[in-house]
């Protein structure tokens, strides 16, 4: 089992959910968040005072996957996010010792 | 029945007295909005707080102070104990066309807003009951004779700065730049803010802003046109003037920022409102609408450029009441001895009109002893508060934010946990129980 979790721009999110429901995904968790890769942040002006925002405004997206899906479920994502721009975000993968479903206290696999 | 009395005329002075007291809470907006999510609180609880201060007092001996009969008439100060507790104005006079108990209420909100202006240069560090004492202090001892000076225009028992001839039709003087030279001497008193030109202290909630500058534009017609106190004329004409002068200075602050930054800002328009409002309060009366556009216009570019100022001299002026309310008062102060016109209602002619230097120096030395005196005394106020029960909160209270260190609150509630807590008790038990644990 593992965690792929992806960073990826804001406005992409809808098209990536979509994107993993459709190779049968059936849950994700999602959160804002902020950082910088190689896209930095902006400037902005207040009463002629300069700050520099570096910290951009992203997405984390969270999905549980068994071994053998991993690949397609990493490869919607990128499909879906990618602009060719800068900023567009990372995917990694880790491994995933237990699930544990709350409601019903399946394990492993069942509880994906 | 009061004979005597304008029912007209009562009317509009009462309320304007209610459009001057929703200036109070828009500041409180004003300056709420520009301050961090963790201290947005306590700028409000500080501009309220004073609030509640000067009214007291001002219905105990401060209105005798202001506007009681000078001693030995030499326009200092009014006899304290002339309107003891307002218990003598209660009685109906039929020989007043307007209640003494109307101009009361008027010039009550000039004292509470002109102390609550202050805050603007201190906010994020400054105890609350330290603020409290400060209010109460400067209200008796710095704005309650200058308001005698300025307001009281009796010939003969009046104030000196009035029987000079000196013009402040709703107080540039008395009002802006007293509080703006407070401003500056607490702001230098009490010091920098921790992380200050270092750590980002963006204006936290711009809409917020934006809602104060409107509620004090609103309110800001019963501060200029209640002054004439009368529903006249004049005060149709300063009206205008005010209303005008605040769009130029609007444009003025946005066109600077254009030009040397590169893009108008909603805090620029909000400013460049509020710089406009405060250069037109001694000259509405003064000049025609050219002059207030002339005015406004001035007023908006040279605050813009005035709140960079902090920077280089290092004072940390945390909302600019020094770069908008020092520097837009003594520009519409001194504004008045280059473009009043006798069409005006002051009936003065300044420069440009052929009425010589001699307004313009009055105007100068009214600014001038106002700014002195008002820094002078605050800077002393501060210094003892200072030393002797502490102005400043410690460096850890102001990193955590005085909402919390001072208040037990926070603004904003993002989320449904609501930061892990649960009901602790009420009162005395919850503070025990928290000690339990």
């Amino acid at each position: 089992m593992k965690l792929v979790t992806a960073i990826i721009k804001p406005f992409k999110l809808e098209d990536v959910k979509n994107a993993l429901e459709g190779t049968g995904v059936h849950g994700m968790t999602v959160s804002e968040a902020s950082g910088f890769g190689r896209q930095r942040g902006h400037t902005e002006v207040y009463r002629g005072a300069e700050y520099t925002v570096d910290l951009v405004p992203k997405v984390r997206l969270e999905v549980l996957a068994d071994d053998d899906r991993v690949d397609s479920v990493v490869d919607a994502i990128v499909t879906a996010a990618q602009t060719g721009r800068i900023g567009d975000g990372k995917v990694w993968v880790v491994p995933v010792e237990s699930i544990v479903r709350v409601r019903t206290g399946e394990r492993g696999s069942e509880a994906i | 029945m009061n004979s005597a009395l304008n029912t007209g005329n009562t009317a509009w002075v009462l309320t304007s007295a209610a459009l001057v007291l929703l200036m109070i809470p828009g500041l409180a907006f004003f300056y709420g909005g520009m301050v961090r999510t963790k201290s947005v609180l306590n700028m409000l609880m500080m501009v309220m707080g004073s609030l509640f201060v000067v009214g007291i007092l001002w219905v105990a001996f401060g209105y005798s102070m202001s506007f009681g009969d000078s001693y030995g008439n030499n326009g200092l100060l009014g006899n304290i104990g002339q309107y003891d507790w307002l218990t003598s104005l209660m009685a109906n006079d039929p020989k007043a066309s307007l209640p003494a108990m109307a101009f009361v209420a008027f010039q009550a909100m000039f004292a509470c807003i002109t102390v609550g202006l202050i805050a603007g240069a201190i906010a994020d560090r400054t105890k609350f009951g330290a603020w409290m004492v400060f209010s109460a202090i400067w209200a008796v001892l710095v704005y309650f004779p200058v308001a005698h000076w300025v307001f009281d225009l009796n010939p003969t028992t009046g104030g000196f700065l009035a029987k000079w001839g000196v013009i402040d039709f709703a107080g540039g003087t008395a009002v802006h730049i007293n509080a703006g030279a407070a401003g500056l001497a607490l702001a230098i008193v009490i010091g920098r803010r921790v992380g200050w030109k270092k750590n980002p202290m963006k204006p936290h909630n711009l809409t917020l802003v934006m809602i104060g500058a409107g509620l004090l534009w609103f309110g800001w017609f019963g501060f200029n046109a209640g002054s004439e106190a009368a529903a006249d004329n004049s005060a149709s004409v300063v009206f205008v003037n005010t209303f005008v002068a605040t769009c130029a200075a609007g444009l003025g602050w946005l066109a600077t920022e254009k030009l040397r930054d590169g893009h108008a800002t909603s805090l620029g328009a909000a400013s460049g409102i509020v710089a406009g409002l405060v250069a037109i309060t001694p000259s509405c009366s003064a000049v025609n609408p050219q002059g207030a556009i002339i005015i406004g216009l001035l007023a908006g570019v040279v605050c813009a450029l005035a709140v960079g100022l902090k920077y280089k001299l290092g004072f940390d002026d945390s909302l600019d009441v020094v770069g908008v309310h020092l520097v837009g008062g003594i520009m519409g102060t001194l504004l008045i001895g280059f473009l009043a016109t006798k069409a005006a209602p002051a009936g003065v002619d300044g420069l440009f009109y052929g009425g010589g230097l001699s307004q313009l120096g009055k105007q100068a030395a009214g600014a001038g002893i106002v700014l002195v005196y008002s820094f002078v005394i605050a800077t002393l106020i501060g210094l003892v508060i200072k030393y002797t029960r502490g102005f400043r909160v410690s460096t850890d209270d102001e990193v955590l934010g005085v909402d919390l260190s001072l208040h037990a609150e926070t603004a904003y509630e993002f989320n449904e946990s609501g930061g892990g807590g649960h009901f602790a008790g009420v009162g005395h038990a919850a503070r025990s129980h928290m000690e339990e644990e």
